[in-house]
């Protein structure tokens, strides 16, 4: 090691060092609220409020759980853990899916179908991207009023749904399909409908993996929205209840069932990334040319 | 199995007219290649008989029906193109079989048109797997299966073989040239390669700027180019043309050079163009003028030497035998009375007449 003639090469095991030092310091600063979420899950409401505060997983895990589950989290908030938990599986798939749904037909429409006013309608959907959610948030509000949905599933999910990112991602997509594909299709006797479900479709699937992780999690994540257009409990997601069971005073708040909330927040789009990223990777496996 | 009829057929862009009224008449089971360089329309002509281009004037016909303004899948055509296009998440087999899916066939009778093609192209062992996991050969061959299949009224094919390299593009013509005799299918082949025009086609279509230049059989495409484009561009090394002036049975050349010629054009200015492998060589006489090698390119069996005509900058490419080729500096007297003359008017590039003395 010491000898003079290998020390490029311990030069380059010094930084490749110095490369995961810094790696492993960036993961621990990012992983450490979360992973004391989790620790603070499985403490009483007194160790937590008492300082210091604990490093180590304390013995109330299995208590503060079952607390939750049985009934905890509905004499805070009003509605089961299990109710949140739906409500929010359910606006997050319907998110997602119905952004994929609607944004590769639109990009199906924009790429490979000749109509007037083609690129107008592009354009109307890309400049919908420069506006935030939250400058459109009052006429969206009153259009659901005007329509009776709120605190109804459709209210949550709907507005969500048009998405000029997905649209502009699978329209990236289609345009890389080479044009001969489509006249392949075309000479073998596929229809609009036919080239879709037969060729874009399965070409596509690991961008709508990609998109269904994304658009998941935004789902599961939304705050803004489900605080406007909700205001019966049993219509929460488990982000407002969380929101919701804060909202006491410091020295009131059951903060181990908030933690163990939290965790049960966090862990459903986890679970999504997981296993969609090992699909997901098949999948870029067998498209890939 | 049809014929295919090209009747003033046009295409504009944007008020652009780029295919200027082509006719062509394809006989039931003719093999008819069109050539030409890039950009002369030729992939577009092959595209509008297909039906993936609309035709903005005159009538295409396929079989006895007008097809202008079918769907490429109402003209039972086959179509091979250049990048193969093969669908890359199906196996060879669905492929092939894509088709004759849509078409409605019964499993089996997919099954027995999947394994005839397979087993013409020897692309049995790959049927199960994806098209990413052969070669660019057997890539092709498999876009020749699906066209295949179809058993449709013709097999349309865009530069096919472009992708390959230069040894297996030699097999798979061989191979076109195989299945077409035993299939015996009305084929339209679009190629810049003159090599496969020359030897696939029943009848060449030689386009330029949008306009069919020539359509001949290959041999009287080579013999006798209707204009000075056909002459330039079928042939290789090319057709050395150049300017010369007659004068009552005189040619003058560039350079000055006065040779008398036996079946001597019209009076005034000209093109005359000269074969490199026409070329004929002499020791001296009223009829020849010199040239003075500049390069030798060896081959092998020929040598093509590079010339100018003495006192001039025309130059001149002259076939020579492998086996004796003249070096660098040489001199050499060409003869025209003997070699095989092309004639072409210097306004339009006509071909004015062709001779051959002795």
């Amino acid at each position: 090691m010491a000898e003079p003639g290998q020390s490029p090469m311990a030069a380059r095991g010094l930084a490749r060092t110095m490369a995961h030092f810094w790696m492993i310091l960036g993961v621990i600063i990012v992983a450490f609220p979360i992973y004391y979420v989790f620790i603070a899950s499985t403490h009483s409401v007194q160790t937590i409020l008492r300082p210091p505060l604990p490093l180590l997983p304390g013995p109330e895990a299995a208590e503060n759980y079952s607390d939750a589950f049985s009934g905890g989290i509905g004499r805070i908030g009003g509605v089961s853990l299990w109710r949140l938990l739906g409500n929010t599986t359910l606006i997050a798939l319907g998110i997602a899916l119905g952004k994929i749904a609607i944004s590769m037909a639109s990009a199906y429409a924009i790429v490979f179908f000749r109509f007037p006013f083609r690129m107008a309608c592009f354009w109307l959907i890309f400049i919908t991207l420069m506006l935030p959610v939250e400058v459109r948030i009052q006429p969206t509000y009153k259009v659901m009023v005007d329509l009776g949905l709120i605190d109804t599933y459709a209210g949550l999910i709907l507005p969500l749904i048009a998405s000029a990112t997905a649209t502009l991602l699978f329209r990236q997509f289609f345009m890389t399909i080479p044009d001969e594909l489509l006249e392949a299709a075309r000479v073998d006797g596929a229809g609009p409908w036919r080239f879709f479900k037969d060729i874009l479709w399965p070409l596509s699937l690991t961008n709508v993996a990609a998109i269904f992780v994304i658009q998941f999690i935004y789902g599961w994540t939304q705050y803004l929205w489900p605080l406007l257009v909700t205001n019966s409990n049993e219509m929460n997601t488990i982000v407002i209840a969380l929101k919701k069971m804060i909202s006491f005073a410091d020295a009131d708040t059951p903060w181990n069932l908030v933690m163990v909330t939290s965790v049960l927040a966090i862990l459903p789009p986890i679970l999504v990334v997981v296993l969609m990223q090992r699909w997901f990777v098949k999948g870029l496996v067998e498209t890939e040319k | 199995m049809a014929r295919i009829e090209l009747q003033d057929v046009r295409k504009s862009y944007a008020g652009q007219e780029v295919i200027h009224g082509v006719t062509i008449d394809i006989a039931n089971g003719e093999f008819v290649v069109i050539v030409g360089p890039s950009g002369c329309g030729k992939s577009t002509l092959l595209r509008m008989v297909a039906g993936l281009e609309e035709i903005s004037a005159g009538t295409i016909r396929i079989g006895d029906r007008v097809v202008n303004t079918l769907e490429p899948r109402e003209r039972n055509i086959a179509m091979v193109f250049q990048n193969y296009a093969l669908y890359p998440h199906m196996s060879v087999r669905d492929n092939m079989a894509y088709g004759l899916k849509i078409a409605g066939l019964s499993k089996a009778d997919i099954d027995a048109a999947v394994a005839r093609a397979a087993s013409m192209l020897e692309l049995e062992p790959f049927l199960d797997r994806k098209p990413r996991a052969l070669s660019g050969g057997q890539r092709q061959r498999v876009a020749m299966g699906r066209a295949l299949v179809r058993e449709p009224a013709a097999f349309l094919l865009d530069e096919p073989l472009s992708n390959l390299d230069a040894k297996l593009r030699v097999q798979m013509r061989l191979q076109i040239k195989d299945l077409h005799l035993r299939t015996g299918q009305t084929t339209l082949y679009v190629t810049h390669d003159q090599v496969e025009a020359m030897t696939l086609a029943d009848r060449l279509v030689v386009m330029d700027r949008g306009i069919a230049q020539q359509i001949a059989t290959p041999h009287e495409v080579y013999t006798t180019p209707a204009n000075e484009f056909v002459a330039g561009f079928i042939g290789s090394p090319a057709m050395n043309i150049f300017d010369v002036r007659s004068e009552g049975g005189i040619l003058v050349l560039p350079g000055g050079h006065r040779v008398t010629v036996a079946d001597p054009p019209p009076d005034g200015d000209l093109r005359l163009g000269l074969r490199p492998e026409d070329v004929e060589t002499v020791s001296d006489g009223a009829d020849a003028f010199p040239v003075v090698i500049h390069s030798v390119e060896w081959l092998g069996a020929d040598a093509y030497g590079y010339c100018v005509i003495d006192n001039s900058d025309t130059q001149l490419t002259v076939r020579m035998p492998g086996n004796a080729p003249a070096a660098r500096g040489d001199r050499l007297k060409i003869s025209l009375s003997r070699s095989r003359l092309h004639f072409f008017s210097k306004e339009d590039g006509r071909r004015l007449k062709a001779q051959r003395a002795s």
